[in-house]
Order: structure tokens, then sequence, then C-alpha cells
């Protein structure tokens, strides 16, 4: 058997106006071959208008393990919340 | 059929609203909030919190080993159903008694094949690669579906088919878009509304069939009559000798017993059969108005066991015809590999 054929994931925008989102990975030797692959394997009931294709091996993920404290920085900033603010009553437009 | 894009159809209820449902669950369970798990957090803990909150356990989050063992072992032999399954049925394709019963068929058949790529997706996602799952159904390591090791003798066997076969497996699957695993479950409600369309175009087959000439008919029951027992046994051994059921509960994996999903199939066949005008072969087949369910005659499940172990009718054909494609495929993956290779190399001159 040749060596392994590369694995991609596979990102559809459903309609105009939303964004792609990832719906699953498949094999092909090359992006063309992916980009087929994936018009043939997840959009066969028209559940897309554009499809990406990204090398799994291109994605760099952030871990579970540091899950905190990588994730932290955002979560003592409440003031980044609209909710966070009162409004004098009788305030319009805002 | 794509349920969603039919309104009015089936809603609220039946299968594919299950399958909605479950969808719809998966979105409000990703919505509560969780406890983030603190440094300190034991992970056995944190796994087991996820699970109780009914939200999905996603690939890079840690798991234990079994369950990891677990999911690959039923995500690939599913996933080997799929593959193997389009062989029944791919028999018909060339003889199908008309251009739209064909294209109809095509399109099924490789709905199939789809739903192996989204499984095999789904396993990978668990650290195993592709070539070690296709290596392993081809050297027999790892099994799939008995069912698929019947033969398709007639025409009405390809609607016997889809109105039993895509049956059963739609009632052992929508369940499992509820599945503690979020790959698997994310498949498998694809995988679910895609095979609504599968069971009625059996179902029609078979409609047509018992409302035509006496031989049409007679077509018909016997395929019923091969096809009915062979479909109750793809649910598995009966809940007494069924290992791992259990822990896979525990897990929530599975959601419900062998032998509750074999009731539940059998109480949608009989309604069904009647509006066929075609007969189950069971004289046993009554209404029990105490469970309020049908009392039915059980499978023979040492003809199961025989059919896994691999002395089904086909098994060997399958298998034969399966290594057969894939070794026949080599030059293909071969040329488009070589082809890959240059083109990179001649963008690398360019660059
Ligand atoms: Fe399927
Ligand atoms: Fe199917």
């Amino acid at each position: 058997m040749t060596e392994h054929t590369p694995l991609w994931e596979v990102f559809v925008r459903a309609r105009r106006g939303l964004a792609h989102s990832h719906v699953g990975s498949l094999h092909a030797p090359d992006a063309e071959l992916a980009l087929r692959h994936a018009r043939d394997l997840y959009t066969r009931r028209q559940e897309g208008v554009s499809i990406w294709v990204v090398p799994a091996s291109a994605i760099t993920a952030s871990s579970p393990d540091e899950k905190d404290a990588f994730f932290d920085p955002a979560a003592d900033k409440v003031y980044r919340h609209p909710t966070f603010y009162d409004v004098p009553e009788g305030v319009a437009h805002l | 059929m794509y349920g969603s894009d039919f309104p009015g159809e089936d809603a609220p209820g039946g299968l594919l609203g299950e399958v909605e449902a479950a969808e719809a669950a998966l979105r409000s369970a990703a919505a509560r909030d969780r406890e983030v798990a603190g440094p300190d957090t034991d992970l056995a803990d944190h796994f087991a919190e996820i699970v109780a909150a009914d939200q999905k356990i996603e690939p890079r989050d840690w798991m234990p080993e079994a369950y990891r063992r677990t999911l690959i072992r039923q995500i690939a032999q599913h996933a080997h159903s799929e593959i193997i399954g389009m062989q029944p049925e791919g028999n018909w394709i060339s003889r199908a008694p008309s251009l739209k019963r064909k294209a109809i068929l095509l399109a099924k058949v490789q709905d199939e094949a789809g739903h192996g790529l989204y499984l095999y997706a789904a396993a990978e996602t668990l650290g195993i690669s592709r070539d070690e799952l296709v290596d392993m159904l081809l050297e027999g390591r790892q099994k799939y579906s008995s069912i698929f090791n019947y033969p398709t003798l007639t025409w009405a066997d390809v609607g016997a088919i889809g109105w039993l076969v895509d049956g059963a497996a739609i009632v052992n699957q929508v369940p499992l878009c509820r599945c503690s695993y979020g790959p698997y479950a994310r498949a498998m409600i694809r995988v679910c509304k895609e095979e609504s369309f599968h069971q009625r175009q059996g179902y029609e087959i078979l409609h047509t069939l018992a409302h035509g000439t006496p031989a049409q008919q007679a077509m018909a029951q016997d395929a019923v009559d091969r096809w009915w027992y062979p479909s109750l046994a793809m649910f598995g051994p009966p809940d007494g000798d069924s290992t791992h059921s259990a822990r896979s509960m525990a897990w929530k994996i599975k959601r419900f017993s062998n032998d509750e999903l074999r009731q539940r199939f059998v109480d949608m066949c009989v309604g069904q059969a009647e509006v066929l005008g075609l007969t189950i072969p069971d004289p046993e087949l009554r209404w029990n108005d105490e469970r309020q369910a049908y009392d039915f005659t059980q499978p023979d499940y040492a003809e199961l066991m025989r059919v896994i172990s691999g002395d089904g009718p086909c098994n060997r054909q399958r298998m034969d015809h399966r290594r057969r494609a894939h070794h026949e495929g080599a030059w293909v993956r071969e040329a488009a590999a070589a082809y890959a290779a240059k083109q990179a190399s001649r963008e690398k001159v360019a660059a």
C-alpha cells in the first residue's frame, strides 16, 4: 500500500450569510481532490454553497489540559459584556 | 429526503422527529454552562460530570481508555457495515426495473458509502488511522452486521431491505444521535436524516409489487418471509446474553437494550405490513393488551452467532468482493498520490 493519504478537515457554509462550520473530515491526496470528495460526501443534498478543505496537519489546536490557564484571561473581564453596565432610566438607543 | 426540508411531514413525532429532538438537545446541552475543569480537578471526575450532564465528550478531552476502545470498536464495525452493506443492493443496480428505480438505488447505495465515510472519520478522531481500520476489516479482525451476509435473490429484496433492514437500522441508530461522544452523535444525526429516504423508497417498492400482479405479490411476500427474522436479529443477542451492554449504558453510548429496540421495531412494522397487504411470517404475532406491545417469535440466535462467526450464506463472497475492490483500486490511489507529489514539487520549483 502507498503511504498514508493526507487527512483534510471540511468546513461548509450552509447558506449565504452563515459562517463556514466544521462538518467532518476525509482523506485525499491533494486539495483539488479533497474539494471534490467533500462535495460528494458532505453536500449530496445541497447542504452547502461553499466548502473549505484544510489539511488536518496545518491546524494548531489549544489543548484541553491547558484549558484553564489558556482561557482564563477572558474570565475576569466581565466589562467586555454590555450587561456589565447600568443604563440610567429613560436612555434610549443604547 | 431531508426531514427539515419538508415541514409538516412527520413533525413533531416519528423517528425523524426524534432525530431533530436529539439535535436540539445537543445544541441546548452545549449552551448550558459547565464547570470548567480547574487544574486540580480529577480528570475521571470531570469526564463523569460531563456524561452525567448529558453533554458531549470531544476528541481532545480526557476519557477512560476502555471508553475509547469501546467506541473505536463500535464505530468501526458500524462503518464496515455501511461499506459491506452496499453489496447486496449493488447487485440489483444494473437490473433495476426502470431508469427511475435505478437512479434512486444508485443514490441510496452512494449514501451508504457516505455513511461509512462519516463513521470512519468519527472513529479516526479517537486516534486510530483509516488504514488500520480498513486493514482490520480486510483481515477479518473486525466484524460487520450479520444482515449483509444474506443474498438478494429478487428485485423485491431491494424493497424488503429498504423497509426492514434500513428500518431496523434507524430504530437502532436514532438513540445513537444522543450518544455521549460528540463526533459519533453528530455523524449519527446526519446518517439518520438520510436513512428515512432509504426506508421509504424500500417501502414504496414493496407497496408497488404488493399491489401488482399475483406473481409480483408473491415475490414481495417471499422477500418479506426471508428478511423478517434476519432483520430482528440485527438488534443483537437477547439482553441476558449481551456483553458490555451495562457499561455502554452507563457511559451513555447506548440508551436502550437490544430487546427494547427489537420490540419497538416489531410494534412499528405490524401496521406498516397491514398497509402493504403483506404478512409478517410469524404465527405467534399478536397484540398483548397487558404489555401494550406485540408478542412475537424471537429470531434464531444460534443462526445469528453462526453468521457473525463467518458461516452465513454470503460471508466469503462479501469479503472476497471487498478485498478485490480494494486491490483493484490500488492503482488509482497510487496514481493520485504520484500526481499530487508531482504538483507539489512543481510548486516548490516555481516558488
Ligand atoms: Fe446507512
Ligand atoms: Fe440506509
